[in-house]
């Protein structure tokens, strides 16, 4: 036990590194990744609150309001309600089938054995290998032929498509460690079929649907070529609103729609950040990619 | 309370070519504690299953007091199942579990708490209601499983190896609770174990099971002194099995003819069988008895503890094993000894083909 506990913590001896040294590392490290990682935000933030910020400005001289009331105002010819509101309605409708989809797919593959399986995992997880430039161009035709394009019910179908292998895999994993015994004991202790799901399949597989149904909002929302193909400009989502301020040069304009954009995305990871982390075994599916 | 009668069950499973269960007849009258012991794999998990209604029979039908629950869901037969690892909802309190299958029911909060009180209280584990299962040990949980099936008054009460994943002192607790429990209810109960010990310690009667069909279905004692196969006597720890053939009384074998008692023997085998007497019922005596008496060569002994195992080697090919509680040290390897098969200790089976 005593060595045990020596090779754990290992005692300072003559000649060892100064302790500072490690922790010092340590936090330049996460201060490096955490500063990457939000600058391109805070550029956002100084862009969407800036009047006319121009090269060679450090910082912008002076602050305004512009960009905002601009992008509520349906009179500036961006309708933010109305892309926020296709947007949203898209990716909740994506989601919740997503997982309805993906619940019995994602139960097969993660508890039973049968022939053809690797091949249907394959065929799962194709839509992350093949970017979608490369089959939406073809579905696009028909589309066309099948009236859906154009259509927001067009939309979502081909939202689904990048979105079912995030789904089937995080659930996949969430079933390898499940245990339908659970089930059948509900079942003989007067439990019908719709009980048992709710009272006990529900509960087991909780965290893994809020972590799958996270990647399932996430990747729909932030679809661009997709949306626009299928959409046919019709559509218009936050994404085609970004694209479109980004390319007319207006950056004040582009920064504030793209932090409307971030935020829904923000606020779910926030909530929902308790089920991700390792311990819950819901994203235990990701360790099989 | 409940009569459980199987007629011809079997089972196929879709895509195997052996029956997992074949062609089983059995008569469980109400209120008894039955088990069904097999090795592993046997099919005795798979009638349990059938009777709860999670597997269908391909053939065959299951009765509860004469009325055919085939057709019944599992979640109306009655029939509750505790499984081996007690499968306790991990999100529920110890009290929901155990009131589970009254909120099922619908029924009223107030009287599901004061049930799961004294399901509790019946389980000798009063005060544990808001508790949540992983705080109790596994001998706790397995009482806290028990009491869940028991609150929904189960006609057919199904246990899964209920001893086996208990300490020894544990087990003699568990036992005598679920004997005094399905005393106290009366409630038919199956349970299924690979345990010969724990089938005989809980069970009224025994269905051996092999392969999937039903070997013998006796009271306990009848496996020990009366088994109906060499692979059920081995199976009861019978260890001494030499070939013969058995004409009215008399027993020939390579190693000597014995007589055995006139009576108990209508129903046993004759002509080939194999000769079986269990290694307790083998006396070692100091003076050869005129009959039914051997020499042979001690070849090896055991200390097991309560008692001394003797294995004596009377051919090249067969060795007999004596235990002995009384034990004093007198006999070593090497020793010659007189071994006496007595009478009524006897038993033939036929041989396995």
């Amino acid at each position: 036990m005593a060595s045990a506990s020596q090779s754990k913590k290992p005692q300072k001896l003559p000649g060892d590194k100064p302790s500072w040294l490690w922790p010092l590392f340590r936090t330049s490290v996460l201060g490096f990744i955490l500063f990457m990682l939000s600058f391109p935000i805070i550029a956002f933030f100084i862009n969407a609150f800036a009047f006319r910020w121009f090269y060679p400005q450090l910082f912008p001289k002076n602050l305004s309001m512009d960009a905002w009331e601009n992008i509520f105002n349906p009179a500036s010819g961006v309708d933010l309600w109305g892309a926020l509101s296709t947007s949203l309605f898209i990716a909740v409708t994506v989601t919740l089938v997503s997982l309805i989809i993906g619940m019995p797919t994602a139960r097969a593959l993660g508890m039973y054995k049968f022939k053809g399986k690797r091949i249907v995992e394959f065929l799962i997880l194709a839509p992350i290998i093949v970017p979608g430039i490369a089959y939406v161009v073809g579905l696009n035709i028909n589309f066309l032929q099948l009236g859906l394009a154009s259509s927001v019910f067009g939309v979502m179908l081909v939202h689904l498509i990048p979105v079912m292998p995030y789904v089937v895999l995080t659930l996949s994993g969430v079933f390898a460690n499940y245990n339908a015994d659970f089930e059948l004991q509900a079942r003989t202790l007067g439990a019908g079929p719709i009980a048992t799901f709710y009272h006990v399949t529900l509960p087991a597989i909780f965290p893994g649907l809020v972590v799958s149904g996270l990647f399932a909002f996430l990747v729909s929302w932030s679809q661009y070529i997709l949306t626009l193909l299928i959409g046919g400009g019709k559509v218009q989502t936050i994404p085609l609103l970004v694209f479109t301020a980004a390319t007319s040069g207006n950056n004040a304009r582009a920064a504030a729609i793209s932090l409307v954009f971030i935020a829904p995305a923000v606020l779910i990871l926030i909530l929902t950040s308790r089920f991700l982390s390792g311990r819950s075994g819901a994203i235990g599916g990701l360790g099989k990619v | 309370m409940t009569h459980v009668v199987f007629d011809q069950l079997t089972k196929i499973y879709p895509g195997a070519d052996f029956k997992a269960v074949d062609d089983v007849t059995l008569d469980i009258p109400s209120g008894r504690l039955v088990a069904f012991l097999g090795p592993s794999g046997c099919g005795k998990t798979t009638m349990l299953k059938m009777i709860t209604g999670l597997l269908r029979p391909t053939q065959g039908s299951i009765t509860f007091d004469g009325e055919n629950i085939l057709g019944v869901p599992a979640e109306k037969r009655g029939a509750v199942m505790v499984f081996q690892n007690h499968l306790l909802f991990p999100y529920m309190s110890v009290g929901d579990n155990v009131g589970f299958g009254l909120k099922m029911r619908k029924i009223d909060k107030k009287v599901i708490e004061k049930r799961v009180d004294d399901m509790l209280e019946l389980v000798k584990l009063p005060g544990v209601a808001k508790r949540r299962p992983n705080q109790l040990s596994g001998g706790q949980q397995q009482r806290v499983a028990l009491a869940r099936a028991l609150i929904t008054d189960p006609r057919v009460l199904l246990l899964d190896e209920p001893l086996s994943n208990l300490d020894a002192h544990l087990r003699d607790e568990m036992r005598g609770l679920i004997l005094s429990i399905q005393r106290d209810l009366d409630v038919t109960t199956i349970f299924v174990t690979h345990d010969q010990e724990e089938a005989v310690l809980l069970a009224d009667q025994i269905a051996l099971i092999f392969d999937g069909k039903l070997v013998q279905y006796a009271p306990s004692t009848e496996f020990y002194e009366r088994p109906i196969s060499e692979r059920g006597a081995r199976f009861f720890g019978g260890l001494n099995f030499v070939p013969g053939t058995r004409q009215g009384n008399m027993v020939k074998t390579s190693i000597g003819s014995f007589q055995i008692a006139t009576q108990g023997y209508e129903q046993a085998p004759e002509g080939d069988v194999m000769l079986t007497i269990r290694p307790e019922r083998v006396q070692i005596v100091s003076q050869p008895a005129d009959t039914n008496c051997i020499t042979a060569k001690v070849s090896n002994t055991i200390y097991m503890g309560t008692h001394t195992r003797f294995k004596v080697q009377v051919q090249d090919d067969i060795e007999i094993e004596a235990a002995r509680g009384d034990f004093t040290g007198s006999i070593e390897t090497g020793d010659t000894v007189s071994v006496h098969f007595p009478e009524k200790r006897i038993w033939v089976v036929p041989r396995d083909s």
